[in-house]
């Protein structure tokens, strides 16, 4: 496999991912956006580790666990704050400012 | 003379125990007593042993004891160090001398007192103050001492400071030192720039090397120490804080306002004797300043009626008579009218003291309201206080020079080594002069004094009278004792001309011998001497025949009848108005600039606003500022993080 084929592949999967973060509004929609970012990163991190030994591959399955992490306690978070309010659209949860 | 340490340790200690005593059991009067009496005497005897050490050892220099380090920076050495040679031992012995016999005194006089212990705790702490400063061995050391007793003396002026009177008299004393002091410290800050020490037997073996004689230098560090001297001793123009001095208890008023403290600035001169005597221009000043203030004050105290003010006013006097002498580079001369003076006129408030506490203890048996202090309230007291009215003659017999008391020979002294000065520079047939003049009126004064006091009918007032009583021994022992050290004080430095072997003169010269070297004193010729004795004797006796021919006691009406002054007596009953003019001109002005400029402005407009305020309203705007970041719309933070993002990273890849 070829790197740069690979980082271009990833880079394009990290934009749009961040695009989602910041364009869309449903919570759900955004987490997801965020997971692809993770991933975009994830394959980063293998196409370099073909070419520099295995550590990057170890720091995918690091990736991997926090990912899991956070959704167990993003979705929580989500489902809790849809409890509460109705909604998931982010513009309507603006309590939190100064 | 290694004990020299217990002359100021003890009255420490007394300190220290009786300033407990105070706080923990005010009442217990006894042991206080005990005390504060106890530790003076006990310092008098070592000071005593230690005289009497250094004359047996006669060393040629000053005998330094150095205890520990105080200041330790870059090339400058300061050390707690003690210093006995001649000068620092007569100073010993008349502070606790005078000062025990003081003591003893209070016990009968603070007797009734309910801040018995307190006073007696800052009585012993002043005596620790006014030891390290005649015992010092280098500037800072003394002026620990010379801040330490400006200290008690404030204390001790506003004692009864729940009277505002008494408790500005006190303020009064305290600014118009700290005045002079600053000036000491200046001094303070040329000698060392000029001589790399600080130490009194270095300063003086360089500074005839290092300071040409007469040079600028010189002239200022002498022109700046007489600034100090003039606050603390009461001089023009800083003399004004010692007759207000006088709302302190009267034996306070004896031993710092009359025989010690006052007399710190006229040490200091014969301390530095070296530097005055290369700075002539410095030496004029001192002896026309002390010529004048002995003249001016004079006037003032012909026209007082508070007895303690007629005995203060003769105190600047004095003062100034002693500065003439240290000025005219007698320093002996100088020294001994302090030794003196500290007897005459230590009795002389201590029998003020005496007379006030009979006043006061008639006027309170008959529950009356009069002015205890006031002359006009008392005449004829001799028929009820017989042992004070004679010793007090004997004292103002001797302040007016009459022979052979004490004050004679040391006044005579004075003008003598004035006169004789006048052969070289015809200033000082001025300030001798002034320094006759100032004899005169002091006769006149002081009996003047004497005579409304004693003589005449009694003013006090008929159901008043019964209870006038002479004072009890505790307080006429001594007075007895000054009395006797009044007449005969004059031995210590009897004259070569009447036989005597001027002792004080030759004991001195190992402190002296640097000075006199540097400015020789010229020697008058013994029929000139006769004369000017002649001279002095006759205008003393002629200011008491004076008093005796033109004031009449019995003319004289109670101070709640007494009609106002007017014309001159009134310039001089009010002090020629000082006080007013230096309210007008320095008082006020400053006073306004405070209030308008400094409090308005300055503290309200800048430190309040520009700087407290201005602070809070600056951080506030900053803080509304950053809070409008804070939108709560997640999307607006998103942005603003990945703008960052792309920020560091676009200047971390560059």
């Amino acid at each position: 496999m070829l790197l740069g084929p690979s980082l271009a592949v990833s880079a394009v999967l990290f934009v749009i991912g961040a695009a989602g973060v910041l364009l869309r509004r449903n919570a759900i929609v955004i987490f997801m956006c965020v997971e692809l970012m993770l991933n975009a990163v994830n394959l980063t991190f293998v196409a370099f580790a073909q070419q520099l030994g295995t550590s990057g591959q170890i720091f995918v399955f690091f990736v991997m666990a926090v990912a899991a992490a956070e959704a167990a306690v993003g979705l929580a978070i989500i489902l809790a704050v849809y409890r509460h309010k109705e909604t998931v659209d982010l513009q309507h949860i603006n309590l939190l400012k100064g | 003379m290694d004990l020299v340490w217990l002359v100021p340790a003890l009255p420490l200690l007394g300190f220290i125990l009786n300033a407990t005593l105070a706080l923990v059991r005010p009442q217990a009067k006894t042991a206080v007593s005990a005390i504060g009496v106890g530790v003076l005497v006990a310092a008098f005897g070592v000071g005593v042993l230690v005289v009497r050490a250094l004359a047996v050892a006669h060393p040629e220099g000053p005998v330094v004891f150095h205890y520990w380090d105080w200041i330790s920076v870059g090339s400058l050495h300061v050390g707690y160090a003690l210093q006995v040679d001649p000068l620092s031992a007569v100073m010993v012995l008349i502070v606790t001398g005078v000062g025990a016999l003081i003591h003893v005194f209070s016990v009968g006089y603070m007797r009734e007192d309910p801040g018995y212990a307190r006073y007696f705790a800052y009585l012993n702490l002043f005596v620790f103050f006014m030891l390290l400063l005649v015992l010092g061995a280098n500037f800072p050391v003394t002026f620990v001492g010379w801040e330490g007793v400006g200290l008690c003396s404030y204390l001790l002026i506003g004692f009864w400071f729940s009277e505002k009177v008494n408790a500005d008299a006190g303020m009064k004393a305290f600014v118009m030192n700290r005045i002079g002091d600053c000036g000491f410290l200046v001094a303070m800050f040329l000698i060392w720039q000029y001589t790399g020490s600080l130490d009194y037997e270095d300063v003086f073996a360089k500074a005839p090397a290092v300071l040409p004689a007469g040079g600028a230098a010189v002239t200022a560090i002498t022109l700046f120490l007489f600034l100090g001297c003039t606050g603390k001793s009461a001089q023009i123009p800083l003399y004004t804080w010692l007759p207000d001095a006088m709302a302190g208890p009267t034996p306070v008023s004896a031993l710092i306002h009359a025989a010690t403290m006052v007399t710190a600035g006229v040490f200091l001169v014969a301390r530095s004797n070296v530097l005055f005597a290369l700075a002539p221009a410095a030496q004029v000043v001192v002896a026309g300043v002390g010529a004048l203030t002995a003249l001016f004050a004079a006037t003032i105290a012909l026209k007082q009626w508070d007895i303690k003010r007629v005995l203060a006013y003769s105190t600047v006097s004095q003062l100034g008579y002693m500065f003439l002498g240290v000025g005219t580079g007698a320093m002996a001369a100088g020294i001994f009218h302090l030794a003196t003076h500290a007897f005459f006129k230590a009795l002389l408030f201590l029998g003020s003291g005496a007379v006030i506490h009979a006043m006061h203890q008639a006027y309170h048996a008959t529950h009356a309201h009069a002015d205890a202090q006031d002359m006009r309230n008392m005449g004829g007291l001799r028929q009820f206080l017989p042992w004070t009215a004679t010793l007090m003659w004997i004292a103002t017999l001797a302040i007016a020079g009459i022979p052979p008391l004490s004050g004679f020979f040391s006044k005579d002294e004075i003008l003598a080594a004035a006169f004789a000065r006048g052969a070289l520079q015809p200033a000082w047939y001025l300030f001798w002069g002034l320094g006759l003049a100032a004899a005169a009126l002091t006769a006149f004064y002081m009996t003047r004094m004497m005579l409304y006091t004693f003589h005449g009918p009694n003013r006090t007032g008929a159901r008043e009278q019964v209870h006038l009583r002479e004072a009890p021994t505790v307080m006429i022992g001594p007075l007895v004792v000054l009395g006797v050290l009044s007449a005969v004080g004059g031995v210590i430095n009897l004259p070569t001309l009447v036989g005597g072997g001027a002792w004080l003169h030759h004991w001195l010269e190992p402190v002296t011998a640097a000075g006199a070297a540097l400015a020789p004193a010229p020697e008058l010729a013994h029929n000139t001497e006769w004369i000017l004795i002649g001279v002095a004797v006759a205008i003393g006796a002629g200011g008491i025949v004076a008093a005796l021919r033109l004031l009449d006691p019995s003319a004289l009406v109670p101070a709640a009848q007494a009609p106002p002054e007017t014309g001159f007596a009134k310039v001089l009953w009010k002090k020629w108005y000082v006080d007013e003019l230096y309210d007008t001109i320095i008082v006020r002005p400053v006073l306004w600039v405070s209030r308008t400029l400094l409090w308005r402005v300055v503290d309200v407009g800048v430190v309040d606003g520009a700087g407290v305020n201005g602070a809070a309203v600056v951080s506030r705007a900053l803080g509304w500022l950053g809070s409008r970041l804070q939108t709560g719309e997640l999307g607006f933070y998103v942005v603003v993080f990945v703008v960052g993002v792309i920020a560091v990273l676009s200047r971390a890849v560059r």
